[in-house]
Formats: C-alpha cells, structure tokens, sequence
C-alpha cells in the first residue's frame, strides 16, 4: 500500500468507526428484534437480514441492532423495539421484511413514528 | 471502503493468562455454534489483548449490550449461542458473580473492578483487535504521531513531555522528558530508541499486556520519541518468554511499515525511522538499561558504570533513549491531547496513571490502571476486592526483587513515587503481589533473595558474594538455627549492599530483606527465638501437633494425611504420629481452624 497521508488516516478511522462505536455505548438508534422461538418462527430472520442490508447499504454507522427474547405477544409477531436515543422506544407488530425496510427508512432514519404498525409507544424498555 | 456490517461483537481476551485457560478452544467452539446456527455473517468473533481481569479468564464480553462473561468452557457457547446471541437473553448463570457479597453482575461496566479504574495505557485493551491496525486507527491511533512529525518541532515535543510531568515506568521514575531533551542534545548519528520489554519481576505482567493488547501504542510512542531526538532506529527488547507479544509486535510492525507509518519519509516530511524486535534471552540484569543495550549488541548483559548515561553514549556508544513499554504507551496521548490533559490526574510529583499487575492471594488477580495517588487500599479492597478465601491481609508486595513489603497500617499510602519509596518500597514497573496471613515474611524475603542471588550477574563483590551470604543466614532463619543477632547482620550487610553494589539490581536486591525486617520483625523474632514460624510455612519450625483447644474434630486433616500418621475418632480432637509423618503439611492446607501447630 501506498504512503498514508491525514486523510487516509481519517478515511480508515471513519470506515472501521462503526464497529467500535458498537463496542462503546455510541449509537443513535436501537432496532431491538425479538427473536423469541415465536418471534423466529414467524420470520424473525427475515427482518434482521434486511435491517442489516440497509445498515450495509447505507453506510449507516449510529444504529445498533440487538435482539431479545419473547416480548409476551405471540399473536402478533414477528416483532421490533425502536428507540431513538432521548425517546420513548415504539414497538411494530406483525411485521414483514418490506415493512421492517419502511421502518427503517421513516423512523429509524426520518425520526417519524409509523403508526400504522405500531402497537404502542413508550411501553416497558428492554435490556 | 465501507466495512461488513456487524450487530453484534463478541470480544475474546486473548492475553496470555485467558490462552493458557482455553480461549482458543471456546473461540473454535464458538465460532462452530455459530456457523451452525448461520450467524457467522451478522455476529463478528473480535480476538483481543488482556482485558485485564485475568481472574476471570477466558473472558468473553458482549457488545452491542457490554455483557461480560468469565471463566468460560467450550460447552458454555450452544448455550450463550442459542440464548444470548439469537435470542437476546443474557445468560445469568454465566455471569461475574462479586466475590463479597455474591452478587451476579451483568454488566462489564459495573463491575466494580472495572468501575474504579482510569484507563489511558490500557484504553484500547480488550476493546480493539491488536492484530488490527484499522482498529487502532478507527481509536486514533498514528494521529498523535502525524501531529508530531507535521506540525511540531522537536523542541515543541520535548517541552510538551516535560510539561506533563510524565516519570518512567520502569520503577527510577527518571522524567522522560529530560532524557529526551538530554539525548536531543548530542549531535553524533545515527541515535537510536529503544524500548525496554524485559519485564523480569515475578508476579509482575504490565509490559507484556500492554504489547500483547495495544502494540501500536508503543510503537507511535518510540517513533514520536525518534522524531524529538532524530533517530531513525529502534529496537523493542523483549523477553522470549512472552511469544505472544513477540508476535503481535512483528505484526504491527509489519502493518506499519505497509502503511507507510514505519520506514522512509513517513507522513511525507522526509522523517525516517523504523522499528525491530530483539527477544532478550531471560536474564533479570538485562533490564538494567545499560546491560540491555550490551545483550543487544550481542555481548554478555552485564551492566557498566555510569556516566557516560546512555542519552550521551549507549547503543553502541551513540545517544540512546531507552524507556519501559508503558512509558511509551502513555506518549501518543500527551502529544494528541496536551500536557495540560495529561497531569490534570495524579499527585504533586506523579502525574498521570500507572498500570499495576495485581496477583498473589487477592480475590481479582488482573491489571489494572488506576490514577497516581489512588491509596493501596482501594486497589487491594475495591479493586482487587480483597482477600481470597476470607484470610487476613498481611502484606502487598511492591516491585518485585527490588521492592519492599506494605504492611496493614501504612495500606493508605497514596500511589506516588516518593510515598512509596518512604514506606520501603518502590513504585517499581508495577507488580503488586498480595500476601495474606499464610504468608511467611521471613521466607518470602528469603525467596525474592534467592531470586537475586540467581539472577545476579557477578560483576561486582556487593551483590554476588553479599547476597549470597544473607541468603545463606535466612536459609538458617527458616531452616530453625536463626542465632540472636542475625537480624542486626541482616540490616548492616544489607545496608553496604545497597550502598556499594554497581547497578539497580544490587542497589535495591536487600530491599525485600530490610523491609520485611522494618515492618515485620516479631516474624523473624518469633523464628530466632521461639523456633516457631505462626504462618505455619517454614517446616523445621513447624512442630506438626494438634492443638486440642482448636481443632473442631472433623477429620479433615485424617483424610488429607497421605501417609497414615494421622488418628481421629468422632468426638475427640486429631493426633498425629511423629514418627509416621513426613511434615508434607496436607493436614495443615486441610485445616480450615488452624489447628495443628
């Protein structure tokens, strides 16, 4: 490899950010998936691939991604937690990969709550 | 170049002490479930340096969340796998559990051994990929040195280390900043730096984690140091024993060199400087600075009389500035964030923080890095939450051969040079071994001074023939023919030999001797006169009979007896058979009253 200059030094820096971001508690927004036996069952998986394709695409370094277990409503999964950082965290039911993009793409990035897949806002957080 | 986007990092430590525990095979483990499980492409496995709480090793935490787990096996990863990292529930069972009050913590930022430290050596340790240098980048990292190199002088670097008041962490505490200045000063070329890794003390492991965790650290720091005095050549000197290390610097050098940040015309500017490693071979003298640069130059390590010192005549006889691992650590960070930020922590004379190695019969053995003027007692208690098994504290032992002990009542000394070295210690490189009230001080003082008398190197009478001789009277002490006197003979032989021996080594060797004597002598009394050692180590002066008053008549002593010397009915308290028993002391490890006498 070439010589590095300042800005290839900052160019590293900023492309390798979102990994220790990840490991320092320095995020914006949390997609919380749960992935209980129910939540993976109705297609969990699904949602977590195109939530991290988008992140992928992009270039999206201040949202974080985790999962957690069952959140008590079966009925209606597969199910996602959204807070952004400051907020109330909104949880979406019966989701589907095209909706979990729309999320994405409204609230996580726009900041605007998606009501028609909401279930409720600012009901118990999670871990 | 945008990265592969990850949700979820789990961090191994993989220093040296979580190696030998089993990292790898929990890492193969883990990295099967999660292939299995087709995780392996959103959850990224991260190998890094010593986390620190070697305690607890192998050590995994869990980030996005920051949950820390210890003390793993492979048959714990379907589990964490299955639970944690698909499912999103931590597992409880795996958890640190607090070793006072037995409470279960999740997280690693609560734990209280964690809590209590301020980490700026230590800052990327457990958290970046040493084998990485994008990692250290993303941190920062070769930012300090392209300030160094574009935008300052060498002048303006000198000052700005001597307005931080950073002192070396090798144990003199030599302002680093004056040694530079002096070695700036020579104009005779080529100059060359050398970083000092021949970490030698037992019980002590700074060095090592700090090359094992964070290599580039030091690297920045040795070629800002080259930048102020214009050398172009380092060496980093580093004991075989620590191959891991050995490795992880090759490699960043490697990666170094590849960016361009090691070798010619670094940053453009025309600066010059390139870095190798040179394992040392294993003696303890080799880390004395001037006996270091003779094993370099592949001679005998035996060191020389000063001055000339090295900044005026070292490598071979060029201007030559040698600094301990962590002294380099700490220079990318000066120069990045001022001297202002860096002496705004620590005491009037210590600035900054100091890594310590905390071992020994402490419930949290590990390294960590506390802030000058933190008092032993909050390293011993908060940090290093006391003793193991509910003992006693009886003493810390600070660094190393060439150290002293710290008994009870002087534990809120504050962390500085000068404190300590009142108190009969020093601050040393950092290794703090704890001992508790099964500790004998005569016969650790005896062990650190067989160390020395080992590792002296033979060059001056003092230190090899006076040694050998206070050696040779502790053997009598613990051995039960200590004579009324040989305390007073100890002090006065000790005292020439700090007085007249040639280097560091013989200087300080008689320290453990003459501080045990200080704070402890009723221990050495009691093993003059009453031929009786209380911590139950010395086995001449162990006379293996069992105190009826105490013993509680379990019969744990009768089952730990391997060779039958040992008779006990229920009810009625032990006896042992002189003449069947072989003083092995099972029954005095067995007994949990303190019984047999």
């Amino acid at each position: 490899m070439a010589k590095l200059s300042i800005e290839d030094l900052k160019k590293i820096k900023e492309s390798v950010q979102a990994s220790v971001n990840l490991r320092e508690g320095g995020y914006r927004a949390k997609v919380n998936i749960h992935m209980g036996t129910c939540g993976i069952a109705s297609g969990a998986r699904g949602l977590m691939t195109a939530v991290m394709n988008e992140i992928e695409k992009g270039d999206i370094k201040d949202v974080i991604v985790t999962t957690s277990g069952c959140a008590g409503l079966c009925s209606r999964e597969p199910m996602i937690t959204v807070e952004l950082l400051g907020d109330a965290p909104v949880k979406y039911i019966d989701l589907t990969p095209e909706k979990m993009r729309e999320i994405f793409s409204e609230h996580v990035l726009g900041g605007k709550v998606l009501e028609k897949y909401a279930l409720a806002v600012g009901s118990e957080t999670t871990f | 170049m945008a990265m592969k986007v990850f949700r979820s990092h789990l961090l191994m430590c993989a220093g040296t002490a979580c190696v030998s525990c089993g990292t790898f095979r929990v890492r193969e483990r883990l990295e099967k479930e999660l292939k299995d499980r087709g995780l392996d492409e959103e959850v990224k496995v991260v190998i890094t340096g010593c986390n620190g709480f070697c305690a607890e090793g192998p050590i995994m935490v869990v980030y996005p969340e920051g949950i820390f787990y210890g003390q793993l096996k492979p048959e714990d990863m379907p589990l964490i796998v299955e639970e944690h990292i698909l499912k999103g529930r931590p597992v409880p069972k795996l958890f640190y559990k607090e070793p006072v009050k037995k409470e279960v913590i999740p997280l690693l930022k609560d734990i209280p051994f964690f809590g209590l430290q301020v980490l700026r050596v230590l800052r990327n340790r457990g958290l970046i990929d040493p084998e990485n240098i994008d990692e250290y980048i993303a941190k920062d990292g070769y930012v300090a040195l392209h300030k160094a190199v574009t935008q300052m002088t060498p002048e303006q670097i000198i000052a700005e280390m001597k307005e931080s008041g950073l002192r070396g962490r090798g144990g003199a505490g030599f302002p680093t900043g004056d040694k530079w200045e002096e070695a700036g000063k020579y104009k005779r070329f080529p100059k060359y730096v050398i970083c000092n890794g021949d970490e030698g003390d037992p019980g002590a492991f700074m060095d090592r984690s700090v090359l094992e965790a964070d290599p580039h650290a030091v690297l920045e720091g040795m070629t800002i140091c080259a930048k102020s005095i214009a050398a172009n050549e380092g060496y980093l000197y580093v004991r075989a024993e620590y191959p891991l290390a050995i490795k992880r610097l090759n490699q960043a050098i490697e990666q170094a060199r590849s960016y361009g940040l090691l070798g010619k015309d670094i940053f453009g500017t025309g600066f010059e400087f390139d870095a190798y490693v040179y394992p040392g071979a294993g003696a303890f003298v080799c880390g004395e600075s001037t006996a270091l640069m003779f094993s370099l130059e592949g001679k005998r390590g035996m060191p020389r009389a000063k001055p000339p010192r090295s900044a005026e005549a070292g490598l071979w006889g060029q201007p030559t500035v040698l600094n301990n691992v962590e002294t380099f650590a700490n220079v990318p960070r000066i120069i990045l964030n001022g001297a202002k930020w860096f002496n705004s922590l620590g005491t009037e004379k210590s600035k900054g923080t100091k890594v310590f190695s905390l071992a020994g019969s402490v419930n949290n053995i590990g390294l960590v890095e506390v802030p000058m003027g933190i008092t032993l007692r909050s390293i011993v208690f908060d940090i290093g939450e006391g003793i193991k098994n509910r003992k006693k504290f009886k003493a810390a032992q600070l660094g190393g051969p060439s150290g002293g002990f710290v008994p009870e009542h002087l534990l809120d000394t504050p962390v500085d040079y000068e404190s300590l070295e009142a108190t009969g210690a020093i601050m040393g490189s950092g290794g703090i071994v704890i001992c508790d009230e099964s500790t004998c001080m005569v016969d650790s003082a005896r062990f650190f001074t067989n160390f020395c008398v080992e590792e002296s190197c033979g060059k001056c009478v003092p230190c090899r023939i006076g040694l050998t001789v206070m050696l040779h009277k502790l053997e009598g002490i613990v051995g039960g023919k200590g004579q009324e006197g040989d305390v007073e003979f100890l002090e006065d032989l000790g005292r020439h030999i700090v007085r007249m021996s040639h280097c560091g080594l013989g200087q300080s060797a008689p320290n453990p001797v003459l501080s045990s004597i200080r704070h402890f002598r009723h221990e050495y009394d009691q093993h003059i006169k009453d031929k009786h050692c209380s911590s139950l180590v010395c086995t001449p002066l162990i006379r293996f009979e069992v105190n009826p008053e105490k013993c509680k008549m379990c019969g744990l002593c009768l089952k730990a007896c391997p060779s039958d010397a040992v008779t006990w009915e229920k009810k009625q308290p032990a006896k042992i058979n002189q003449e069947l028993c072989t003083k092995c002391k099972s029954c005095i490890r067995a007994c949990k009253f303190w019984a047999i006498e």
